[in-house]
This record gives structure tokens, sequence and C-alpha cells, in this order.
């Protein structure tokens, strides 16, 4: 995709552009909303090859919005003067989206996105950011952490984004965190890894809108082992994420008196199952699996033919089938088998005001799929942290006064997120009130487990924020600046 | 589980591999065989088989016999009609150059995925099995598709060995194959046949992919595991030797299931490829191949 700009400056243009970029200072009022040329200054600089993409059709919406959304705040705060957007001054905040468009990431890539751009959407209507509104750049990373840090590296030499966020896939955000340190760049990744909570990052790096699997497996561990059985066999994707699972729902298990009896790791691009299951030992009492990728559906099929009618108790999280409709062919081996959820599929199962309207903004049906297409399911279990990060990036620029990407707005920004305990529940956090540990960066919340019954999720279990704790192994603020 | 359940299921996940690769890889070899080009795009083929197998049961859906039928029999052919374009538009104007083909169905191969991407998107979707049971033996369950599987695909492989050692088609095809000016001189339109051949090599990737489908989904990546065992396979028994590719799929894939259920799946891939090493090295013509090509 090509770059779009919001002028017709051709290519010739922008390489006279030191000599320009004075003149349009000079005669700002003059010309027509210097807002725009100083977007356009900004993209060149750094720029003069066209670059990919910030999404095509998002890109003029934020300008035009940019009027609005203040004209907006001017209406609501009264006493307050907000000029329309005019001066490099009041340019939008930009925000970089690092998204796994292609890769095997592909498809929580696209619900990513939605979500991302319906909780832009809502922020811009209701005024922006400190009254600026939000111009999103989208650039794919193919799910891959080599382009994961190109992008990184894009959106802070080319795009000069004020924050990149929204990254998934533990080996992506692994692969583009050094470089978002090196370049100074607030990274708030969507990633579910303890890599961010372990320490093994860098200041820069925060996921305040998705708990980590540290504190997942931590939340719903008591109640798994009291309710499914002791005897337990791990099945997990071979990479970060799935050792996560194994090394913490592991030592659950001793500390509360169980035994694990076996662990099998699984090549996250395998497409078939049945060979691993006879390496689960019989007297196996709880099946506790996670997969990931293109082959989940296969994986949970063929457990059940392998198992039949005489299968341990399944406890599952939902990574397993996210994207996947409860009702597909083969599932019905899962009825009475347990899930967890972070946030319930089925808009009945936690019917808050802050859910609902979320929902709605994102065109999710009851079952949790597109109003518009029954067949394609949403990633509700992990999609909402794009859609609260956005509003905490909103949340944290307006407390700290934010305004450039400049060391020292950034250093605030980082010091008042760090210094944040609590985010509410509202339209703004849609899956529940979010405690925010400054030291590890990431945010703890409640967790939901939910009972397969009539192929659908029924919730049977919300544990609480507390469930979750565990004792910091790291402490950021103590890290270099 | 004891050992003689656990090697049962073991030879049952490694016939149904073995037949149904043997199936991907007959296409790459015969396209090679006849050819003389490296057709890289091979593995999207099978990804486009699976993927129309997915919209053809989407577009009766509630029927999925139907839906399975139509996609068994349209699928592949439309398959063939986009090989046949690739053919026309792309392979024709390089003249089949060995080394630029290499390159142009790398580019198809992007081309495909991308597209595939774009319609359809990055989500796997699941295909109902036309028939569905499940075998329960004493000591596991296992799916009864896999074995409809397995038959179908041992049923398409005899079949196109008639085709190729008893029909017309087949006898220009091996014509074409054993000397491509002199065939051309006996009246053989070779052009034709190329087209042909690349249409048929893709067909039988389409096909395996249809018939995978409802046991692994259909996704836009998943043309790259056939693709590469295919090309252990070929290399294995041989480029362009039809008996020696479908000897070498059953040992790949018996091998790859009894080492995948005994030890581990990374080590039967290491094994494969190690092997692949140690035929180039030792008889780069592949165990069934002239010593000569």
């Amino acid at each position: 995709m090509a770059t779009d700009n919001d002028t017709d400056k051709s290519p010739t243009e922008a390489d006279d552009l030191p000599v320009s970029r004075r003149s349009v200072f000079r005669s700002a009022a003059a010309l027509a909303g210097a807002a725009v040329a100083g977007g356009v200054v900004g993209r060149y600089l750094g720029n003069s090859q066209p670059a990919a993409a910030p999404a095509g059709d998002d890109h003029k919406p934020p300008v035009q919005g940019a009027k609005s959304a203040s004209a907006q705040a001017a209406e609501q705060v009264p006493g307050r003067i907000v000029k329309p957007a005019s001066g490099p001054g009041e340019r939008p905040i930009k925000l970089g989206f690092q998204a796994h468009r292609t890769g095997i990431g592909a498809g929580y890539g696209g619900w990513y996105e939605r979500t991302t751009r319906a909780a832009v959407k809502v922020i811009n209507e209701i005024g922006g950011i400190a009254g600026r509104p939000i111009e999103l750049i989208v650039e794919d990373d193919g799910t891959d952490p080599k382009r994961g840090a190109e992008v990184v590296e894009k959106f802070a030499t080319q795009h000069k984004v004020d924050f990149a966020f929204g990254t998934l896939f533990s080996h992506v955000v692994i692969g583009s965190a050094p470089r978002a340190g090196e370049l100074k760049l607030p990274y708030l990744v969507v990633s579910e890894g303890y890599h961010v909570a372990s320490g093994a990052l860098n200041r820069y790096v925060f996921q305040p809108g998705l708990s980590d699997v540290r504190s997942q497996v931590t939340a719903i561990s008591s109640w798994v082992m009291d309710n499914l059985g002791k005897k337990a066999t791990i099945i997990f994707p071979d990479y970060a994420f799935g050792y996560n699972h194994r090394d913490f729902f592991g030592a659950a298990v001793a500390k509360l008196g169980g035994t694990i009896k076996a662990l099998i790791p699984i090549p996250p691009t395998e497409s078939s199952f049945t060979k691993y299951f006879p390496k689960i030992p019989s007297d196996t009492e709880l099946l506790y699996h996670v997969m990931v990728g293109p082959g989940v559906l296969t994986f949970v099929r063929e457990m059940g033919e392998y198992f039949g009618s005489k299968r341990p108790q399944i406890f599952g999280f939902i990574d397993s089938l996210e994207g996947v409709d409860m009702a597909s062919p083969g599932l019905e081996f899962l009825e009475g088998t347990y899930f967890w959820e972070g946030l319930p599929r089925y808009a009945g199962e936690y019917p808050t005001r802050g859910h609902k309207f979320y929902r709605e903004k994102l065109g999710l049906s009851d079952s949790g799929a597109s109003v518009d297409d029954a067949k394609d399911v949403s990633n509700n279990s992990h999609m909402f942290g794009c859609w609260e990060t956005l509003f905490i990036i909103k949340e944290i620029v307006e407390q700290s006064g934010y305004r450039e990407a400049t060391p020292r707005d950034r250093e605030a920004f980082i010091e008042t997120l760090e210094n944040t305990r609590w985010f509410n529940e509202g339209i703004e956090h849609p899956q529940g009130h979010k405690m925010f540990i400054g030291k590890t960066h990431q945010s703890h919340s409640q967790q939901f487990i939910s009972k397969v019954v009539d192929q659908k999720l029924k919730v049977v279990h919300r544990t609480s924020i507390e469930d979750s704790l565990y004792e910091p192994e790291t402490d950021y603020t103590k890290r270099a600046l | 589980m004891s050992l003689g359940p656990h090697l049962f299921l073991a030879l049952l996940e490694g016939t149904v591999t073995a037949l149904v690769l043997a199936l991907t890889a007959l296409g790459l070899s015969l396209v090679f065989g006849v050819m003389r080009i490296v057709n890289i795009a091979h593995g999207e083929f099978f990804m486009l088989g699976a993927v129309l197998a997915w919209w053809f049961a989407s577009l009766v859906s509630g029927w999925p016999v139907v839906g399975f039928l139509l996609a068994l029999i349209l699928g592949p052919l439309i398959v063939g009609g986009v090989a046949v374009a690739a053919d026309w538009l792309i392979l024709r104007r390089i003249d089949y150059d060995p080394e630029s083909t290499i390159v142009a169905t790398i580019g198809l191969l992007y081309i495909i995925q991308q597209v595939v991407l774009t319609l359809y998107g990055g989500d796997a979707k699941a295909v109902e099995a036309p028939i569905y049971f499940r075998v329960s033996f004493p000591w596991f369950g296992y799916s009864g598709y896999k074995l409809i599987v397995a038959g179908a695909s041992a049923l398409l492989l005899v079949t196109t060995w008639i085709a190729i050692t008893r029909t017309e088609i087949g006898l220009q095809m091996r014509a074409t194959q054993l000397d491509e000016e002199m065939a051309q001189a006996f009246g053989v339109p070779v052009r034709r046949v190329y087209a042909a051949v690349f249409a048929l090599g893709a067909m039988l990737a389409a096909v395996a992919g249809v018939l995978v489908v409802p046991i692994q989904q259909a996704h836009y990546l998943m043309g790259g595991d056939p693709l590469l065992l295919s090309f252990i396979v070929v290399i294995i028994g041989g480029l362009g030797n039809l008996r020696g590719t479908l000897v070498a799929a059953l040992i790949i894939g018996i091998t790859d299931g009894i080492i995948s259920v005994f030890f581990s799946p990374t080590l039967a891939k290491v094994l494969a490829t190690l092997l692949v090493a140690l035929v180039l090295v030792i008889r780069p013509g592949g165990l069934f191949g002239d010593e000569d090509s």
C-alpha cells in the first residue's frame, strides 16, 4: 500500500522540504490548515520514499475528526478554549498499531485490528486524546519477529508515532521490544506472555490492557485442581507462550498438592495431533491444554476421536478455540469440558454496561461472532486488550500532560503509567477493573472459567483480582530511561 | 499404552500420511519428469483445493455430502484451470527455463497465498467430513474418515497410474518425458502435453487438499508442509520417477508415523531430511532414479 498523504504534494516538492517547511511555518494562517501541512512535513522529513501504509481508509478521517473532536471538546469543557487544530502543537496523536495481518497470527490479527479501529472511532468521537484526534498507522509485521523489529523502527523514524501498541504473538514481542527500548518508544503490547512481567524486556514495554499468562494461571489453578482433579497432564505449544503455561501451571499443581503426570510439547505449526495422545498417561485425571495456531480445531477434534467417552476431565485455555465456532463439526466431544476465558464470548454471561457498549461498537453478536457473519467468530478473550490499551494511552497522556514525542514527555508518560494503580471498569475497561503493577508493567484482572453446555460457553466461576497476584520478580521503575 | 496398540496407532497414522503424501508428491514428480521444471507453487495448489472445498461446503451448507462431492469434482478442475492459465501466462513466456521457472513459481506461490488471504481470510476454517464415524478400538479411538481418505487416495493413485501407463495421453506424456524433440517429430503436441501435465500435477495436489480438509481445516499457509514433504519424497524416489515417488512416499509416511508416535515429530523430520542429504550424496539420481540423471 502506498503512503497516503494529506495533500497532493508531489515527491519533487517534498525534496525541497526544508524550504517549504519554513515557509509553511511563516505563513501558517494563510495556508489552509498548517496542521495538515505539519503532518506532511513530519512524514517527509524522515522519509522521502513513499513508505508502506497507514491503513488507507483511516487516514483522512482523523484530520477531519481533528476539527470535530476539538470542537466537541470545546463544547464539553466550558471555560476552556480549545482551538480547532491549527499549528504543529495541535497535530493528531499518532499511534502505531503493529498488526499481524499475515503469517500464523492473521486470524487473531484481523480482530485485533477491528477492535483497535472501533476504539479509535469511539475515542475520536468523544474528543480524542487531550482534545487531539488519534491518527492510526497500521503496519503488518507478518507475525515475524524480525519484521516486528523493523516495524517498530519504521514507526519511530518514518512515521514518528507517539506510541506503538497492539502486538500479540510473544515471539514477535520479544523480537521487537529491544528495538523499541533503543528508540525510546513507549511500546504497549497486548500479548499475554509473561515476558513483560518477568523483567526480560525494558522500561519502554508495557502490558496494561491484558493480564499475563502467569496471573491467569495463578488465578484459575486452585479452582481447577479442587474441582477437576489433581493428577494433571499438560499439552502446550513448544515455544515461549507454551512454556509459561507449563511452568506456572506446573508450579501451581505442585504447590496445591497435585502431581504432573506428563508434559507434552507440540510444535506450533503442527497439523496432525493423534500421534501425541498416546503420550498421555492413562491415570491422568485432568488434561490441561492450550494450543494456538491454525491447527487448533484439529487438535480438539482428534482428541475427541482418540478418547471417545472415556476421557479425563479436560480444562483448556480458550486460545485452543479462539475464533472457532463452538458448534463446529467434531466439537461435540467438548460438551462438559471447561475453558478459561478472558472475557466471555457469549454476551449473556457478563452483561455489564461496559461490555455491552464494547460489543455494540465492535459489531459483535450475542454469540460472539460478527453481526454480519455468524461464522466470523471473534477472539473475545484477547482482543479487548487493544480497546483497553487505547483508553489507557488516552488516560495516561491526559494525566501526564504528554504533548510531543520528546524524551521529557515520554518520561512523564512512563512514570505516570508506572504510578497508576487502578483502571476502573466501564466502557473504557469492559473486561473489568485492572490492578496495574508499576514494577512489572503488567495489569491484573478477573478471569472467567466456563463450561461447555449445549455447545456454548457458560461461565461457572469468576476469579478475583487477588487470586491472580504473584510476587513481582523485577522492578522496571529502577531501570534507566 | 502397551507396545502393540501403540505400534498399531503409529502404523495407522503413517499409512494415512503416506497415501495422501504420495498423491501430492506424484503431481510434483510428474511435472518434473515430463517438463523438467521444479514447481515451487505445488503446495499452493494443495491449499487451493482445501480452500475451494470450504467454499463449496459453505455454498450448500447443511448438505456436507453434496458440498464435499462438488468440491471433489469441481475443486480440482478449477485448480487445473488455474494451472493451465499459469502455464500459458507465465511458464510458456519464459520458455520453461528451469532457473526462471523456479523464480516464477515462487512468485506464483506468493500471489496465490495473498489472493487467498485477501478473499478468504487468515483464519483456519473447518469443513465437515462427508462421512463421519469413530472407529473404536479396545485401546483408543480413530477417525473413520481418515481411513476413507487413505482408501480414496489409494484409489486415485491406481487410477493415475493406469492413466499414465495405459492411455494415449499417458503415452504422449511418457514420450515427451523420454525425449521431447523426438516426441515432437512423431507428432506429439508437446506444448499441449506440457499444459496438460502441469494441470494434472496441480489437480493431484488439489484432490489431496480436498480429501485432507475435513481432517486439517483450510488455512492459507497450509501449503508449506506438503511442498516440503513432496520434495523430500521426490528427491528420495528420484526426480520424475513415478514408481520411486510412490515407494518413497510410503517409506517417509510410515517412518514419520512411527517415529512421531514413539519419539518426536521433530526427530521424524530431522531423519527425513538427513535421508535426503544421504541420497543426494550417495545416489544423486534418487533410490530409483537413473544414475546419470
